[in-house]
């Protein structure tokens, strides 16, 4: 089938989509977007999280064919700002896998509340796993970010 | 494999009688990993995303109906008050990113024992609303499940909405190994009504279903003083506890021990009692 969606402000087509796929495989796979990471297809990890009409997702966990005339913003579509730059500064990121899913979900947070306390934020990223840096350090750029 | 996208309530239904082996896809919160992994490749999807009433909600007469696809996110920040022990549940599942695709109409067709919604439900003496193009039955939640991952839903037929009596003073408590995307060990919902001298209760994932603990809610309805509100004595509370306990059928898995659930549930059962009877004055 065909989808047609607008991501990252663009309309955009793909062709030939299989109804059971993802979105998270529409956008790695077809239309060329490999921010979004694949970890773990089922929801656990939050690496593929995107903004679905302003609201953060796992693009794993949505059908091809539910995105269709649906508003797609991935983290290649977020403007370098400040969330961003405070993991690095931070030094929030180290392999990186989880980083893009955790740059939308803070961006979504932050949007929301800006001043956010830290059991706010852990509420807000509780459904974002890294592997590698205790989160300690995502933790300290969030508020970085905030302080920004 | 198909894909069927109907934006009406009408062409839904009619989609799933002309297509019955067609699965729905909601949130797809639970579909999803299913396809993911291969673990199920159906002929059709039908998605009910576009299906605008199911994702309303309003009153029928004294009770408040909700469409099967409000999600998680919208039961804690728009019906937080008026079904506090639902929205107590919905904000102990998953994550924000599936409560905000997750919905109460696929937890119950996925009628899994471990649903969250489903003590709530059953402890706020829930209707499920089914539908088909042969029409429309209203079926108590308590009646709704038949075993584990299997319920009364018709091949035809499709969840179109839960109805709840609201004003019961609620609690919900649930057992996991940590507090996010968990699912639960066991769970327990409580649901009192003082004008009705209603007790309601709903357990979780210690049972081949979701079930009540109809012999704990006559106990508990019959001793408490809904009068005078004096405290619940503390062998009330324990009787409660142990006949909660006794209701349920706990199996060993990797999440718990039958013998751990059925000690958890006792604890849980006292505890919302607690809570509940607090939240009365
Ligand atoms: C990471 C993760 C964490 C989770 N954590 C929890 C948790 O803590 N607690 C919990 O209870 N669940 C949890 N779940 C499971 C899931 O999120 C819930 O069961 C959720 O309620 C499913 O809703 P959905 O709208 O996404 O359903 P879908 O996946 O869209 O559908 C689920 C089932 O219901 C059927 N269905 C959906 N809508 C209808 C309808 N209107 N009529 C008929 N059939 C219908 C579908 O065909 C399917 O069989 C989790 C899932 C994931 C991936
Ligand atoms: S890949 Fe989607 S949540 Fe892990
Ligand atoms: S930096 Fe490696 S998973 Fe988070």
């Amino acid at each position: 089938m065909r989808l047609n969606c607008t991501v990252n402000g663009e309309p955009r087509q793909a062709d030939d989509v299989w109804a059971g796929e993802s979105l998270l495989y529409v956008l790695r796979e077809r239309l060329g977007l490999p921010g979004s990471k694949n970890a773990c297809e089922q929801g656990e990890c939050g690496s593929c999280t995107v903004y679905m009409d302003g609201t953060p997702v796992c693009a794993c966990l949505v059908a091809a064919g539910q995105a269709e005339g649906r508003d797609v913003v991935t983290v290649e579509g977020l403007a370098d700002g400040p969330v961003q730059q405070a993991f690095l500064a931070a030094g929030a990121v180290q392999c990186g896998f989880c980083t893009p899913g955790l740059v939308v979900a803070v961006h979504d947070l932050l949007a929301r509340d800006s001043a956010p306390t830290d059991p706010e934020i852990r509420e807000a990223l509780a459904g974002n796993l890294c592997r590698c840096t205790g989160y300690e350090k995502i933790l300290d750029a969030v508020r970085i970010a905030a302080a920004s | 494999m198909d894909f069927l996208q109907p934006s009406t309530w009408d062409d839904a239904l009619a989609a799933k009688a002309a297509h019955p082996d067609a699965v729905p896809i909601a949130g797809g919160t639970d579909v999803m990993v299913e396809l993911n992994f291969d673990r199920r490749r159906p002929p059709a999807l039908l998605d009910l995303t576009r299906v605008a009433p199911l994702t309303e909600w309003g009153t029928d007469g004294d009770m408040l109906r909700v469409g099967a696809g409000v999600s998680y996110r919208r039961i804690i920040e728009e019906l937080g008050s008026k079904l506090p022990g639902l929205a107590m549940a919905s904000r102990t599942v998953g994550s924000p990113q599936i409560r905000n695709r997750g919905t109460v109409g696929g937890n119950l067709g996925s009628a899994s024992p471990a649903g969250d919604a489903h003590p709530p439900l059953l402890a706020s003496g829930a209707l499920v609303e089914l539908a088909s193009v042969r029409g429309t039955r209203r079926v108590p939640v308590d009646a709704f499940f038949l075993g584990p991952k299997r319920s009364v839903l018709e091949p035809d037929e499709l969840i179109a909405a839960f109805l709840v009596r609201p004003g019961g003073v609620e609690q919900f408590a649930k057992v996991g190994t940590r507090n996010a995307m968990v699912i639960a060990v066991c769970s327990f919902a409580l649901s009192l009504s003082r004008e009705a001298r209603r007790v309601g209760t709903g357990i979780g994932s210690a049972a081949p279903t979701p079930i009540r603990a109809l012999e704990a809610e006559e106990f508990l309805a019959a001793s408490l003083d809904w009068e005078a509100r004096g405290p619940v004595p503390p062998s009330v509370a324990r009787r409660f506890g142990e006949l909660v306990a006794a209701a349920a059928a706990p199996i060993d898995d990797v999440r718990g021990t039958a013998a751990y659930r059925s000690h958890a549930l006792s604890v849980l059962a006292r505890r919302t009692l607690a809570w509940a009877w607090k939240g009365m004055a």
